[in-house]
């Protein structure tokens, strides 16, 4: 173990070790308890795939550096994410160094399957340490393992770990070590092996498996009672589909009804900080600026904190509680009426959050039509930059009643924004994979993980990771767009007791005049049209380009500047301009983000440029219907 | 018998699969996810509704989900074990 390790030269490089393993092997789990949340997330170079880069301490004390690679079955890839992690490891991947070791992580409760795996890195001669993970699942589960039998079988070093309880880590770092001190040179070298096997060496090291697996199981009793129970009732063929929306109904109210008071928090520290800027600087260009620009817009947007939150809080539990890959399940089928498959499900699951990891988790799909269809689609799900659009609006126009038990109108309303967006992406997905993107039915073929309770730990990391990113956005793209829109709204000024605003008289103004013809048809105002101009860079700056024209608007108006954004829309806009506003952002591209990483995941400008052309048609005739019909209807 | 049609909650034998009808891609995963010949499967759910797609199977200590389309294309017998 550690003690035994000859203390190596300082001048050595930090090895590279990367944890490699089936997917559902509890890779992630390791990796964050190993690395805690001293974490790189980034990308590799040229292609989408989440790199995660973490760093830790070994069992002699040096430091080392650990990847977390994107789970695969074999070194034959069946997926772009498969095919990173196999670069990655023969020391092929662009911008990234070989590794120096390898940590196997294997589910304990599925050993016959991912031992094959196993046996294909082992293969590779790289230094090599065997994690037996959730081996307390495991014997949950009535298997009894013998972890000496597995490592003499497999020849290397095997250590029992729990990663959530964070179990078994002191020894898998000590292991790790004193094979990275061992003797390299009667190692077999990678070179320009390539790992990949054909049908017979599969099926061969396949057998292979399955004895040294039954070799390893000491005892074992009948396979998984929990998850078979649970799954009795969540893939029930009615039952499930009931419990499935409701989920998703439930998850939709929380987040509205949770985030009321930390919203109201947020607002109300923003206000202050705004008294603050009042009370210490003269008024002038720079007191406008910072609470008409900066504060008005920036602070819009990071009030909407906690509901994205709140959505992300839902979404890793169903990730990591195993119930997202029978939602997939249960859904494949109705994806299937539209050209789709199950696979699609958990990407746009995923875009209801965001459709930039939405996007990126379509690497996971093996049919190239069907992932094509899949991120062309995911911008319609309803992300979490629509929040604030979307909040603000039903805030100022719907009123917060209760229609029954539970049930808010207002969440009923967010809830039918949702559905439309879904009900939208179906059609889209119907038409494009029978008219564009033309070709065979795709597959859906999935290992479905067992139950188990999210760890606290790993989804506040994951909240935080989320937070952040979100913070980030929030000071630099909406900063910075916010603070342009300030100065093209603010100059040149109005003449004094000019019957023109500040906002119609400016540059802003007049930008937005020119586009207002295109927009007045479906009952958009000219502050409308100004807002739309800045928010395609991200959909959430529509709410700061709001507050941000209304502020300038409303300057020295003392009582309008106190009222929400929410109040001043109340009394400026129709309902029918405001249920036009809502119907076109169900549909409209405007996330610059979301178009950047379309066209890196699709490889050019083509894909990009035609969902931006439908998404815009689409979201144009959304809201003409929606304002015409609900002018008809007096509400105009 | 075929495993699109097969009973729930009965051990079987995977005799022989139809790769042929299998798309290649689709059939490295299969085989990956432990689906081969002389495998022990037991069907355990079926999809919702009146569609009864996909099947869930039980594959070692494993759950995987596959259409039964490809179920169709797998061979299998009862067993005891």
């Amino acid at each position: 173990m550690n003690a035994a390790a000859p203390p190596l030269p300082t001048s050595l490089p930090t090895p590279l070790i990367v944890l490699v393993g089936n997917p559902n092997a509890g890779k992630s789990a390791l990796f964050n308890a190993l690395t805690g949340a001293r974490q790189k997330i980034g990308n590799y170079p040229g292609v989408t795939v989440e790199r995660k880069l973490g760093r830790m301490m070994l069992g002699d004390g040096r430091p080392a550096e650990l990847i977390d690679l994107p789970g695969a079955y074999s070194l034959n890839p069946g997926s772009l994410d498969e095919a990173v992690t196999r670069d990655v490891i023969l020391g092929r991947q662009a911008g990234q160094r070989r590794p120096d070791a390898i940590i196997i992580v294997v589910d304990a409760g599925n050993l016959d399957n991912h031992l094959r795996f196993a046996l294909q890195l082992i293969g590779l001669g790289l230094p090599v340490v065997v994690a037996l993970n959730m081996i307390d699942l495991a014997e949950r589960d009535g298997l009894e393992l013998d972890p000496q039998r597995l490592a003499a079988e497999l020849g290397v070093p095997v250590v029992p770990t729990v990663a959530v309880r964070k179990r078994g880590l002191d020894p898998l770092l000590g292991e790790l070590a004193a094979t990275l001190s061992g003797p390299m040179s009667d190692k077999p070298v990678v070179g320009d092996q390539t790992g990949a096997l054909d049908d017979g060496e599969f099926r061969a090291l396949s057998v292979r498996a399955r004895d040294i697996a039954k070799m390893a199981i000491l005892r074992e009793t009948p396979t998984r009672q929990w998850t078979r129970l649970l799954d009795g009732i969540l893939l029930h063929p009615l039952a499930g589909v009931v419990i499935l929306l409701m989920l998703l109904f439930v998850m939709f109210q929380a987040v509205f009804a949770w985030s009321q008071a930390p919203m109201d928090w947020i607002e109300a520290g923003f206000a202050l900080v705004a008294d603050q800027v009042i009370a210490v600087t003269p008024d002038g260009w720079l007191r406008s600026l910072i609470n008409d620009g900066v504060i008005a817009g920036v602070g819009a947007v990071v009030a909407f904190l906690p509901q994205i939150l709140i959505l992300f809080l839902f979404i890793l539990l169903l990730e990591a509680s195993g119930y997202m890959t029978r939602a997939a399940f249960v859904m494949d089928r109705m994806m299937m009426g539209v050209g789709l498959s199950g696979h699609s499900f958990i990407p746009l699951l995923s875009s209801f959050a965001c459709a930039i990891p939405g996007i990126m988790a379509t690497r996971t799909i093996m049919d190239q039509k069907d992932r094509l269809t899949t991120i062309l689609i995911a911008p319609l799900m309803t992300c979490s930059a629509r929040l604030p659009v979307y909040t603000v609006i039903i805030g100022a126009f719907i009123p917060a009643r209760s229609i029954g038990p539970g049930i808010g109108l207002q969440g009923l309303v967010l809830f039918g924004l949702y559905i439309a967006g879904i009900f939208g992406a179906m059609a889209a997905a119907l038409v494009i994979r029978r008219r564009v993107v033309k070709g065979a039915q795709g597959s859906f073929l999935i290992e479905m993980p067992r139950y188990q309770w999210p760890r606290l730990r790993d989804i506040a990391l994951g909240l935080w990771q989320r937070a952040w990113l979100f913070l980030r956005r929030a000071g630099t793209i909406i900063f910075i767009s916010t603070i342009i829109l300030w100065a093209l709204l603010s100059f040149p000024k109005a003449p004094e007791n000019s019957a023109t605003g500040q906002a119609e008289y400016s540059l802003a103004g007049r930008i937005a005049a020119a586009v207002e013809p295109i927009v007045r048809p479906i009952g958009f105002t000219k502050e409308i049209a100004l807002a739309l101009i800045p928010a395609m860079a991200a959909r959430e700056v529509a709410v700061s380009a709001l507050a941000t024209t209304y502020a300038i608007d409303d300057k020295g108006d003392e009582a309008a500047t106190a009222r929400s954004l929410g109040q001043r829309l109340a009394g400026k806009w129709s309902l029918a301009t405001a249920l036009a506003f809502l119907a076109w952002f169900v549909f409209a591209p405007q996330c610059i983000s979301t178009i950047a990483v379309t066209r890196r995941e699709t490889n050019g400008w083509k894909w990009p440029a035609f969902m931006v052309g439908y998404l815009f048609a689409m979201a144009y005739v959304a809201a003409a219907i929606t304002y015409w019909t609900a002018v008809a209807f007096g509400l105009g | 018998m075929q495993l699109d049609i097969a009973p729930l909650r009965h051990l079987l034998r995977v005799e022989s699969i139809d790769w042929s009808a299998i798309p290649d891609g689709e059939a490295q995963r299969l085989r990956s996810l432990g689906v081969d010949e002389g495998a022990v499967i037991e069907p355990l759910h079926r999809g919702i509704l009146f569609f009864r797609d996909p099947l869930a199977i039980r594959v070692g200590r494993m759950t995987v989900a596959l259409r039964l389309k490809v179920a169709a294309a797998i061979r299998c017998s009862a067993t005891e074990q």
